[in-house]
């Protein structure tokens, strides 16, 4: 602040002043009506004006909140981080407002706002009420005091005191003067602390974010261990039991082939017959835990396949400039798998579409049918398990499916792609 | 007959080329990789090659891909790709140049000795094998059409068959009915569906395949 002598402390001093006074106007000009608007639009609510009012109240109040977490950064150097959760992709106008109300940040504005207005007014006039008090006593107070009824700071009137009526406002006010300028800024300063203590993210939603990993992590944890029980009972009753089978009729057909071929014979077309029931099962299991389809030609091909397997037409649209980790490639093909299963069963839809595209440090996946609607993703357990799965990623869900239809599910997952596909899409789907 | 066999794993392998070499077959090469097999199908032009999807070095569709692009070099390259699992995509993209000699098999087909070899000849002459699954699969996705509801329980099964790439001969030996018989199926499973008459075997089951949506 003093690179450039006593000009740059001069500089930076009415700087510090006119932020202050940018601030004081904003807290009374931007603040005050802010809080009302949004107060209102929230109030007004259950009448239905308040459905599309109230977000662009927060909308506006969220940018005010941001201007003043850029400024708290730039000027007095006080981080201020962006606490808003991010917006709910998809779904109508009510869940988003829904997700507005939701996010505790969002109060944290309002109360912000409200209490800025007499707090930013007073700590953004000090700084220039300080240097023009400062000036005032140096150049006016000592000569107004000699002419008429006139005091400053603890000399009423002045001419009461004499010479030191002249010269105690010129020797304080300087001083005033002086001190203002490192005051002012911490003065500025302390406006930022305080925006701080209310615009950056409350401790809570550390807290509660700390215990939405913990939960889904142990439903993660729960569900891979209910699986692998699963592909144990699988291969424990199926393929393994049917190659003990195998063997035994083999070793049988082994024992026969001398003395009566043709039973031999018989044995040994029971076996393969045996055998093609392992293999058919161990496909079906395989396809359960990792489809070979998806790991030959990644999502893009994977859901293609999948399209090409319901009794419906499925109208594909997918745009991936690269592949998802392959853990979520994986969790985003079960989850269009699951939809357009639940699409099979249960909505006598005619036709579907996948729409699958990556923006934003997101994967979006859309999964529409023209059936009845009425999904629900509370009853279904299969929608219910993609959901835990999806959250394990920090992924969402999204079911809009009203009574008539379309159902429309949209589903996100916070993904990098990595490398272009090697090869290019084949075109056919 | 002159075959290239592309498949990764020893036992399988050796397995395939003790298996045609048992009906006359004469394996010219064994490969186990994607760029080995492109390589040795445009330099020996086998009579007839068996793929499986799956080889290294990228262990995702490399044999697939080279089958493709050798018959993209050479037209019409007869090639049976075997699999440890069906998709109608990779049918599609092999059936997509519609000239004909491409077989698309489960592995575990290989067991039914004749039939494979019957099929393994069949492709050789410029026909088509498709997996009895790929097929099933056609059909149900079809079944909700009403050209396909039109069908008798028996007209359906010989279009099955017929999808499969089979000839009347081998539908009606199959079936243990008569060849005639057969082909009044077929007349009129045609007329049902709309399509043009054929009697040749192979632009028949390509009619269907294209039907069906392959």
């Amino acid at each position: 602040m003093v690179d450039g002598g006593w000009g740059g402390v001069v500089r930076a001093g009415l700087l510090t002043c006119v932020r202050g006074l940018v601030q004081a106007v904003l807290s009374q000009a931007a603040c005050i009506p802010l809080f009302v608007v949004t107060v209102l639009s929230i109030a007004f609510i259950p009448i239905g004006v308040g459905v599309v009012l109230a977000p662009v109240a927060i909308g506006a109040m969220r940018g005010l909140a941001n201007a003043q977490r850029v400024w708290a950064a730039e000027w007095s150097g006080v981080p201020i981080p962006v606490p808003y959760r991010p917006a709910q992709a998809g779904g109508g106008p009510f869940r988003r407002l829904w997700g507005l109300l939701r996010d505790p940040a969002t109060w944290r504005d309002l109360l912000w706002t409200l209490l800025n207005a007499p707090v930013g007014l007073l700590l953004g006039l000090l700084p220039a009420c300080l240097l023009a008090y400062g000036l005032e006593g140096i150049l006016v107070a000592p000569w107004l005091g000699q002419i008429t009824f006139y005091g400053w700071g603890p000399f009423w009137p002045l001419d009461a005191w004499g010479p030191i009526g002249i010269v105690a406002p010129m020797v304080l006010g300087a001083v005033l003067l002086v001190v203002s300028f490192p005051v002012g800024s911490r003065i500025l300063k302390g406006h930022a602390l305080f925006c701080q203590s209310l615009l950056s993210p409350a401790r809570t939603a550390l807290a509660e974010r700390v215990r939405e990993l913990a939960e889904t992590r142990s439903e993660t944890v729960d569900a891979s261990a209910a699986e692998l029980r699963r592909i144990e009972r699988d291969l424990h009753d199926g393929a393994q039991a049917r190659l003990v089978a195998l063997s035994m009729s083999i070793g049988l057909a082994e024992e026969l082939m001398k003395h009566d071929p043709e039973a031999a014979g018989k044995l040994l077309a029971e076996a393969r017959a045996d055998s093609g029931q392992a293999l058919t099962e161990l496909r079906g299991l395989v396809r359960g835990i990792h489809p070979p389809v998806l790991a030959e030609r990644g999502l893009d091909g994977a859901v293609r396949a999948l399209a090409l397997s319901v009794p419906f037409p499925v109208d594909v649209r997918i745009d991936l400039p690269g592949r998802p980790d392959a853990p979520v490639e994986s969790a985003a093909y079960f989850a269009v798998a699951e939809m357009l299963a639940n699409t099979a069963k249960h909505s006598g839809a005619g036709r579907a579409w996948i729409q699958i595209e990556h923006g934003g440090g997101r994967l979006v996946l859309i999964v529409g049918d023209d059936g009845t609607g009425g999904a629900d993703p509370a009853a279904g357990s299969g929608m219910r398990g993609i959901e835990r799965r999806l959250a394990a990623f920090d992924g969402t869900m999204a079911v809009t499916s009203p009574p008539g239809g379309p159902t429309v599910v949209t589903m996100e997952l916070p993904c990098a792609l990595s490398s272009p596909r090697i090869w290019p899409s084949s075109g056919t789907g | 007959m002159r075959v290239v066999i592309a498949e990764d794993l020893a036992l399988l392998r050796d397995g395939l080329i003790r298996l045609l070499e048992a009906f006359g077959f004469e394996v010219v090469e064994a490969v186990d990789n994607g760029p080995s097999l492109l390589r040795a199908l445009t330099t020996h032009r086998p009579d007839v090659a068996v793929v499986d999807v799956r080889l290294p070095p990228t262990f995702t569709d490399e044999g697939l891909k080279a089958a493709l692009e050798a018959r993209k070099e050479i037209p019409g390259l007869p090639v049976l790709v075997l699999s440890q699992h069906v998709e109608q995509l990779y049918a599609r993209e092999l059936l997509s140049d519609s000239s004909g000699g491409i077989g698309y098999l489960l592995k575990d087909r290989v067991s039914e000795v004749g039939q494979f070899v019957d099929a393994v000849r069949r492709v050789a002459a410029g026909g088509t094998a498709l997996d009895p699954d790929v097929v099933a699969q056609l059909l149900t996705r079809h079944a909700r059409e009403e050209p396909l509801q039109a069908l008798t329980p028996r007209e359906r099964e010989v279009l099955g068959l017929m999808a499969e790439g089979r000839s009347n001969a081998a539908i009606a030996s199959a079936l243990f009915v008569t060849e005639k018989a057969i082909s009044k199926h077929t007349n009129s499973i045609f007329g049902k569906l709309g399509l043009p008459p054929s009697e040749d075997d192979n632009r028949r089951v390509l009619a269907v395949l294209a039907y069906l949506g392959t």
